[in-house]
């Protein structure tokens, strides 16, 4: 089992949703961060005081997926969040030991 | 309306001589028109202060200090109407003969009945002295909240309050009879303040920058985001302050006719030009007008109205609104930074330099050669050298004393809280409390 960690543009969450459940990856958790990468932050002035905003929204987008899915998954990502623009964002994948099914105890793949 | 009667204009905040003219109050009778008008003027000036003025400083703070400012406004206007029954009243209008001070003769508004009058504009025009007194206990009341934006988030709420009560009696009440009393040094001088530019703005303006200056920078000035928590409260507040500076500029002519009209409509036309010109320079300075920048314009506007509503023309209005704007914008967006002054919400940039713009604006667009209501005698030379006098004093009586109440403050209660107070915000560390749960 792989587990997929992605850092992706707000307005694209939709689209990743869309392309992973075309896939087949039936659950997602995705989560407000902020952060910064290779894309610089931009300046917010308030009445001539002015503030840099380095650190910027994205989504983090986390899956669980079955290892022979762990490929498709990420070029589904890919090409769902790319607009081609510097701040697309970043795709992580672990390998997973374990997953578990609170509701009926089942495990690994199974659980998924 | 001829330019002779500005004179009487401005004497009727003072007029209420009901007590100097006894004959003639006993025989005029309130006009139930402009009563009702009054009333309503009145109370629109109260939700100026809460929630507008305390919304729109709100705003501007971080989430962590809200409620403090909230709750400074509240707490303000509530001590300023208890002081301005107990003294207030008779400190600025109660007929004493000095230039500087309205005497004790109405302690506890010795004397006032329903049936007691103050004089208006019009000879034998009266309204009754109760709505008189309250429409003029707004007016003290908001002016020293307007202060507190100055030095938000960084302030005892103890000395917050010690100094407003210091301060409206040594330093408002006794400027509010100068400008506004029969008796007083610059009504004598023959300035021209309408509603309030020197006595309200001018006087929290100059108080502001002392305080900030005193009280010292907010922790992590410079280095850290203190920008504003919620734009969105602050368009509200300002367009509620918009919506109550009504009732502040038309209900400064105490009657319901044409002069009410006329500062109806420069209250509109100022303040629309003032959102323009802000909003103008941005997008010429930084490419993009801000929202931010619109509703500063619109304060910036209403200021710089403040003293002239009831004698410059639509059209001149919209000239001082842009150029009060335009300099407004210079002092918060320019001169603030290169002094490094911690103004928290412009209340010098923008009350200061507005006030003192419009004063000095009423005095060369009153001409009725520029659409307003001077008559063939009116001199702009002449008058703008006296509203320049009348701003001087202001600032120099307002400047001097308000540092020496700064000290006081300091020394019997303290002004700052401490770092880690700061740190937490004052919502939590004054108040016990939060204004947002996520």
């Amino acid at each position: 089992m792989k587990f997929i960690s992605a850092i992706i543009k707000p307005h694209k969450l939709d689209e990743v949703r869309e392309a992973l459940t075309s896939i087949g990856v039936h659950g997602l958790t995705a989560t407000e961060v902020k952060g910064y990468g290779r894309q610089k932050g931009h300046t917010e002035i308030y009445r001539g005081a002015e503030y840099l905003v380095s650190f910027l929204p994205k989504i983090k987008i986390e899956i669980a997926v079955a290892s022979e899915l762990a490929d498709q998954a990420v070029e589904a990502i890919t090409n769902s969040a790319r607009t081609g623009q510097i701040g697309d964002g970043k795709i992580f994948v672990f390998s997973l030991e374990q997953a578990v099914r609170i509701r009926t105890g089942e495990t690994g793949p199974d659980a998924l | 309306m001829k330019f002779p009667q500005l004179k009487s204009m401005a004497i009727a905040p003072v007029a209420l001589l009901s007590g100097a003219l006894p004959a003639f109050a006993q025989e005029a009778v309130p006009d139930k028109g402009d009563t009702a008008f009054m009333m309503l003027a009145t109370i629109l000036v109260l939700l100026m202060i809460i929630p507008g003025l305390a919304l729109f400083y709100g705003g501007l703070m971080r989430a962590k200090n809200m409620l403090s400012v909230l709750m400074q406004c509240t707490m303000i206007a509530a001590v300023m109407m208890i002081v301005w029954v107990v003294y207030g009243y008779s400190f600025a209008f109660g007929g004493s003969t000095s230039a500087f001070f309205g005497g004790f003769g109405k302690l506890f508004l010795a004397g006032v009945t329903p049936d007691s009058t103050a004089a208006t504009f019009t000879d034998g025009v009266v309204i009754p002295e109760f709505v008189f007194i309250c429409f003029q206990m707004t007016f003290a009341a908001i002016t020293p909240a307007l202060i507190v934006g100055a030095f938000a988030e960084r302030i005892k709420f103890s000395a917050v309050m010690l100094f407003s009560i210091l301060w409206v009696t040594f330093v408002y009440f006794p400027v509010a009879h100068m400008v506004w009393d029969g008796a007083g040094l610059i009504f004598n001088m023959g300035a021209l303040d309408f509603a309030g530019g020197t006595v309200v703005h001018i006087n929290a303006g100059v108080a502001g920058l002392v305080g900030c200056i005193m009280v010292g920078k907010r922790e992590g000035y410079g280095r850290d985001m203190l920008a504003p928590h919620s734009m969105t409260l602050t368009l509200v507040g300002a367009a509620m302050l918009w919506i109550g500076w009504f009732g502040f500029n038309a209900g400064s002519n105490l009657e319901a006719n044409g002069g009410a009209a006329l500062a109806m409509i420069n209250t509109f036309t100022a303040t629309a030009g003032a959102i323009v010109g802000w909003s103008a320079i941005e997008a010429i300075m930084r490419g993009k007008a801000s929202m931010l920048g619109a509703a500063s314009g619109m304060i910036a506007g209403l200021v710089a109205v403040t003293p002239a509503a009831g004698s410059v023309g639509p059209v001149g209005a919209i000239i001082l609104g842009l150029i009060a704007s335009v300099i407004c914008y210079y002092f918060v967006a320019v001169i603030k930074i290169r002094f490094g002054y911690d103004d928290s919400a412009d209340v010098f940039g923008i009350h200061g330099i507005g006030g003192i713009v419009g004063a000095i604006g009423t005095g060369i667009f009153t001409s009725g050669s520029l659409g307003g209501i001077g008559g063939a005698d009116f001199s702009i030379g002449g008058q703008t050298w006296i509203q320049i006098q009348a701003v001087l004093i202001t600032i120099i009586w307002c400047g001097v004393v308000s540092a020496i109440l700064f000290k006081v403050t300091d020394l019997v209660v303290g002004l700052r809280p401490s770092k880690e107070d700061e740190q937490m915000g004052l919502d939590l560390a004054s108040h016990g409390e939060a204004a947002y749960h996520s």
